[in-house]
């Protein structure tokens, strides 16, 4: 079993975004479902956190107020799962319900300690 | 009361006080010396008694002679006298002659230490309980066995080891500080919660022993309940889940003592004042910033105490089943889950969600999927139930599972033509 990062990123600083505010109160219920599933399997590592939307971009000479948004997406939520390859984890992923606005999930193995 | 019940009454509930003031007294090293003079203390009273008939007061009786045979013992014995005695005055007020405190607030005092003391992660949780049944509750070596399905001897050797692992590990027992109770009273609410589950999901079909073992997890958490210190959110969220669980006690268990399931259960025998209860510590519960798995399952109990079937009964037995799993995985949660998933999102999309929890070797997955597969794949069905039958180990699951599927066969009969 390998363990996977599993990154929500939305766009989460224009005003027209989608998923829209709506949208993401409309998904609690299914993120919630998906989210209970997985943990059913016993393949969540590390729940999810709920992380501020601004936070900090911190560069070589500056701090500047975020999120990091150099494209159009940011994180939105990250939590770890376990699953034996990316096939599986991408099935997971793919489970997503904001995907359906515009939402993308990045899915990152983590590379397990040299023994 | 006649003087045969009463002794075994009075052991029941005093035994544990006079021991756990005995010990908190001289330390977890002389629990043998406590508990050889609490059952001395006895046996004296059984032979006066049937003397000189029955005190006035048996309890204080018990007292004033558990004290002086203390007293006795301290003289007679040397090294005790000179190990612990000193230790004693040193940190007593008194320095010539020292009085065992037996007054309600050093018991209380005293068993919560102990409890404390014996909810240690240095023991296993299983050793735990024991001996939170010997010495908390004042339960003999036999009764912990039937509790257990096991002889004697295991749980012997399992409370002499526990007892010498406390001993090794030099733990203090003393009036828990703060820090302590902050870092060990989780454990301690674990340990209470395997207690009660002990009773409540046994397979033993005892159902007096069954229920003692409910009710004494109760009264131990209200013991905590009493202490500032001890009486949190989660503590108060894990005595509703007591209660509500409690309050089908009379209604889950058929005279033959085997288990009724949830849907077939006769709600007219549940107890709605130990709902009520329920509900005032979970309201108690929801108060600081934690939420306990205690929490979860006293509010996912707190639904199951509606009988009426809801859409919205069942989106909350959900939700919080998926936070629950969410903070600690348990196959158990993960079936309930997707049973709760099927009733609010239905059958078909529950199969999906069933199939990939591959719980292969448990008999309660195949019972899920059997019931999850009635009246979509009725073949299916029985398939499944049969395969839970397979790894059933319980008689009172068997005979619901084998009523199943002589209805799915009449069903599949029908069906042919």
């Amino acid at each position: 079993m390998n363990e996977f990062l599993i990154a929500i990123h939305r766009d989460i600083i224009n005003k027209d975004a989608s998923p829209s505010p709506e949208q993401m109160q409309a998904a609690i219920q299914p993120f919630q479902d998906w989210l209970g599933g997985i943990a059913a399997q016993n393949k969540l590592v590390a729940p999810p956190k709920r992380w501020d939307l601004g936070g900090r971009v911190v560069k070589n000479d500056t701090v500047i107020n975020g999120p990091y948004a150099e494209i159009k997406e940011s994180i939105g939520g990250m939590f770890i799962v376990r699953a034996n390859d990316y096939d599986e984890a991408v099935e997971i992923a793919k489970g997503c319900p904001l995907l359906q606005w515009g939402a993308s999930v990045e899915v990152r193995m983590a590379i397990p300690p040299v023994q | 009361m006649h003087e045969k019940a009463l002794i075994p009454n009075l052991f029941r509930t005093e035994y544990r006080k006079i021991v756990s003031v005995l010990c908190s007294t001289f330390g977890f090293d002389h629990i043998e010396t406590a508990e050889d003079i609490v059952s001395d203390t006895f046996l004296t009273a059984t032979e006066s008694w049937s003397i000189n008939g029955i005190p006035e007061n048996p309890t204080a009786w018990l007292y004033t002679v558990a004290k002086n045979k203390t007293k006795n013992y301290l003289k007679r014995d040397n090294l005790f006298q000179q190990k612990i005695s000193t230790e004693i005055k040193y940190t007593s007020s008194n320095t010539e002659e020292f009085e065992i405190d037996l007054s309600q607030k050093n018991i209380i005092d005293s068993q919560l230490a102990m409890m404390f003391t014996i909810c240690n992660p240095s023991i296993s949780k299983e050793s735990q309980i024991s001996l939170a049944l010997n010495l908390l509750c004042g339960f003999g070596i036999q009764e912990i066995a039937d509790a257990f399905l096991v002889n004697k001897e295991v749980i012997y050797k399992r409370l002499q080891r526990a007892k010498e692992k406390l001993k090794s590990e030099d733990i203090k027992i003393e009036h828990p500080s703060v820090c302590q109770i902050n870092s060990n009273l989780e454990t301690v609410l674990m340990t209470l919660y395997l207690l009660f589950s002990e009773g409540y999901y046994s397979t033993s079909q005892n159902t007096i022993l069954r229920k003692d073992l409910c009710e004494e997890a109760i009264r131990l958490t209200l013991l905590l309940l009493e202490n500032p210190m001890t009486s949190t959110p989660s503590t108060n969220a894990l005595l509703s889940l007591m209660y509500f669980h409690s309050s089908r006690f009379n209604a889950r268990i058929n005279k033959e003592g085997e288990n009724i399931i949830y849907e077939e259960q006769d709600d007219a025998l549940w107890d709605y004042p130990l709902i009520e209860k329920g509900i005032e510590f979970l309201n108690q519960s929801a108060s600081g910033n934690s939420l306990t798995k205690f929490h979860l399952e006293a509010a996912i109990a707190f639904w199951h105490t509606k009988k009426k079937d809801s859409d919205e009964k069942w989106e909350n037995i959900l939700q919080l089943y998926n936070q629950l799993l969410q903070i600690e995985y348990a196959p158990i949660a993960a079936l309930n889950r997707t049973f709760a998933f099927a009733k609010v999102r239905g059958k078909s999309a529950a199969i999906i969600e069933a199939e990939k929890l591959q719980l292969t070797d448990n008999p309660f997955y195949y019972s899920l999927l059997g019931y999850l597969y009635t009246d979509i794949d009725n073949a299916k069905a029985k398939e499944q139930y049969e395969k839970s039958l397979e790894f059933s180990n319980s008689n009172a699951d068997t005979k619901t599972i084998r009523k199943y599927i002589e209805e799915l066969t009449e069903k599949i009969e029908k069906e042919k033509y």
